[in-house]
């Protein structure tokens, strides 16, 4: 393993922000892994570097195959992870909504066009994403509809579940989306949570690439074959809003399978108590996303369900 | 009148709505425009020209004869917080248009905004510039709409239409979507954010004064208003920052530079050095300029109209 700079950003009052990616092998650009690109994104900066470790080890035993060459990139952020913020700077900009970026504009369009210009090349890219809803996911791999998306190796992860979604304006300026549009074959994986570490997901997630990496035949390591993924559509999820705001009670948690009817959560008034509102499954299926915040409002998704799903 | 378009309940004993006020004249109207402005919470400029149109026509209802719409606040929580996005779910409410009914809750007040506006005949976008830069009083305009928005763009009163500027008049913004419907939207961009300038505030409201007696909404005496200049992007310099620092502006903002003029330097505070002097590549109008001190490389430090 060596460690390379791939870019780095001047402060007057701080040590350089530096992107640092870790390479394992050497010989074609095979895969890469990118973790935190946003402030919060613990879990997923803990699992590059879980990834990190298992490489290394991986590599002084002779694992990486021959002619393969990884990076992983923990962490692109670092400024906003060390003071709390969720986007980058002053202007609170997403780095994750500045792609491609450029070379010759704003600061984040310049480490996008950096970042991008050397993660481009290679077949295979795995960005550990978070979403803006704070909530639980079931783990899965999503990846946008643009034409280059490939859900049978979507399915090689191992993991329950492949999402494919159809990009909005919005998505253009992503990673995933402008990895495709590079010709990368380009997935975004998500586990439980963002702004903590667990532990369960986190390996879960670490094992998951392994599993596509050996499977792809850039490394060799003996894993469980994990599940063959269901694949859906996100537009086929069906959304369960919440009818008032109040404090949340949730009752059921991501993977769960409910019932048509079945009481999903409630709506505590909060001076007096009382239940606000009772959230029922509006179909049988299976809990893809849980809000799991204390707090609701009107019209928040509390619930992501797999339509007519069963475990 | 004012009017909820869109209320939904907040987590605790607050509701979230989106109110507008609705001047009409008592004999009926045919003509309606729309003024929108507070999309972006540390955008404030538009609080002083809502202000200012809703007075002048009440000073004067006599002359008005269509209906005039005013929304000063389309995030009124991000107002309330000098957030430029949404508070808590840190979305930008204007890359989330045109929405959806039955959707999110950002989905369901974008989709409400542009239900309340349709019908309109024209739309007016208020923005100021964010707290990094001042700007002149300018219509943004996408190019695919320019043709049919440039005829009320020049009835603005501002000093410069800008054709298919920034994201602002973009895909999943409230301008795009309405034009894209049929509903002219022009997007106006002045001052600095987290301000007011009251000056550009008056010369815009002039504008869209100008704008209604040329739609037969406003029958009262109109102030003179000006000939803006039109750039498409070739037409503007760049002039971005290629090392960190702290800016201090030389040249004056809305004020015409040369060729080889200073414009500012970015000096090192900890050394007491200047980094770089900057000087203007094309002489024109410095309609930019950086106001907040603190540069990363590739920051903006000034835009001039080349003359």
């Amino acid at each position: 393993m060596h460690v390379e700079e791939i870019c780095r950003l001047h402060s007057t009052y701080r040590e350089d922000m530096r992107v640092m990616g870790y390479c394992f092998g050497k010989g074609d650009k095979s895969a890469c892994i990118v973790g935190a690109m946003r402030g919060n994104e613990i879990q997923q900066m803990y699992i590059c570097s879980q990834l990190v470790r298992a490489l290394t080890e991986l590599e002084n035993n002779g694992c990486v195959s021959a002619g393969k060459s990884v990076l992983v990139i923990p962490v692109v952020n670092a400024y906003s992870v060390n003071t709390g913020n969720r986007f980058f700077g002053v202007k609170d900009v997403d780095i994750n909504r500045s792609f491609p970026g450029n070379d010759f504009g704003e600061p984040v369009s310049r480490l996008a066009d950096a970042l991008l210009s050397r993660i481009g090349e290679y077949s295979f890219g795995i960005q550990l994403a978070s979403f803006y809803m704070q909530g639980e996911f079931v783990p899965h791999v999503r990846m946008m509809e643009t034409g280059y998306q490939n859900t049978s190796l979507a399915n090689l992860f191992g993991l329950p579940y492949a999402v494919v979604r159809r990009p909005l304006p919005i998505d253009t300026a992503t990673l995933n989306y402008n990895w495709q549009d590079a010709e990368t074959c380009a997935f975004s994986l998500y586990t439980n949570c963002t702004d903590r570490i667990d532990e369960n997901t986190a390996r879960q997630g670490v094992a998951a690439i392994l599993r596509f990496l050996t499977r792809m035949g850039i490394i060799r390591y003996e894993s469980h074959s994990g599940y063959i993924s269901h694949v859906l559509y996100e537009s086929d999820l069906s959304d369960v809003y919440a009818g008032r705001g109040g404090i949340f009670r949730g009752q059921v948690k991501a993977g769960e399978d409910v019932r048509y009817g079945m009481e999903l959560a409630q709506i505590i008034d909060p001076f007096d108590g009382r239940i606000r509102e009772r959230i029922t499954a509006p179909t049988d299926g299976i809990v893809f996303f849980a809000h799991t915040e204390s707090l609701v409002n009107e019209s928040d998704v509390a619930y992501r369900l797999i339509h007519r799903l069963h475990e | 009148m004012l009017e909820k378009v869109f209320e939904t309940e907040l987590a605790v004993g607050e509701h979230l709505a989106v109110r507008r006020n609705r001047l009409e004249p008592e004999g009926g109207w045919k003509k309606r425009i729309t003024l929108v402005s507070g999309i972006h919470g540390d955008e404030l400029e538009g609080q002083y020209i809502c202000y200012e149109v809703v007075r002048r026509i009440k000073e004067n209802s006599r002359f008005l004869t269509g209906c005039v719409d005013v929304y000063p606040a389309l995030n009124p929580m991000g107002i309330d917080m000098a957030h430029r996005t949404m508070p808590k779910i840190g979305m930008d409410l204007n890359r989330m248009f045109p929405g959806k009914e039955k959707g999110s809750m950002t989905d369901r007040l974008t989709a409400a905004i542009v239900d309340s506006i349709i019908g309109s005949d024209i739309c007016i976008d208020l923005h100021a510039s964010d707290i990094f830069v001042r700007e002149i009083p300018q219509v943004r305009l996408a190019e695919e709409f320019a043709e049919e928005l440039l005829p009320y763009a020049r009835w603005t009163n501002v000093d410069m239409i800008w054709m298919n500027a920034t994201a602002t008049v973009h895909e999943s913004t409230l301008a795009h979507s309405l034009n894209l419907m049929g509903i002219p939207t022009l997007v106006i961009e002045m001052g600095q954010g987290e301000n007011i300038n009251r000056s550009y505030g008056d010369q815009v409201v002039d504008g869209i004064f100008r704008v209604m007696q040329e739609m037969g909404i406003w029958q009262g005496p109109v102030a003179d208003t000006r000939e803006p200049a039109v750039s498409s992007d070739g037409e503007v310099e760049f002039i971005r920052s290629d090392v960190d620092g702290v800016f201090l502006p030389q040249a004056e903002h809305d004020h015409y530079v040369h060729s080889g003029d200073l414009i500012g330097e970015v000096v090192d505070p900890f050394e007491g050095t200047v980094k770089r002097q900057i000087y203007a590549k094309r002489g024109g109008l410095l309609f930019t300029l950086r106001a907040y001190p603190v540069v990363y490389e590739g920051d903006l430090l000034a835009r001039i109209l080349a003359q």
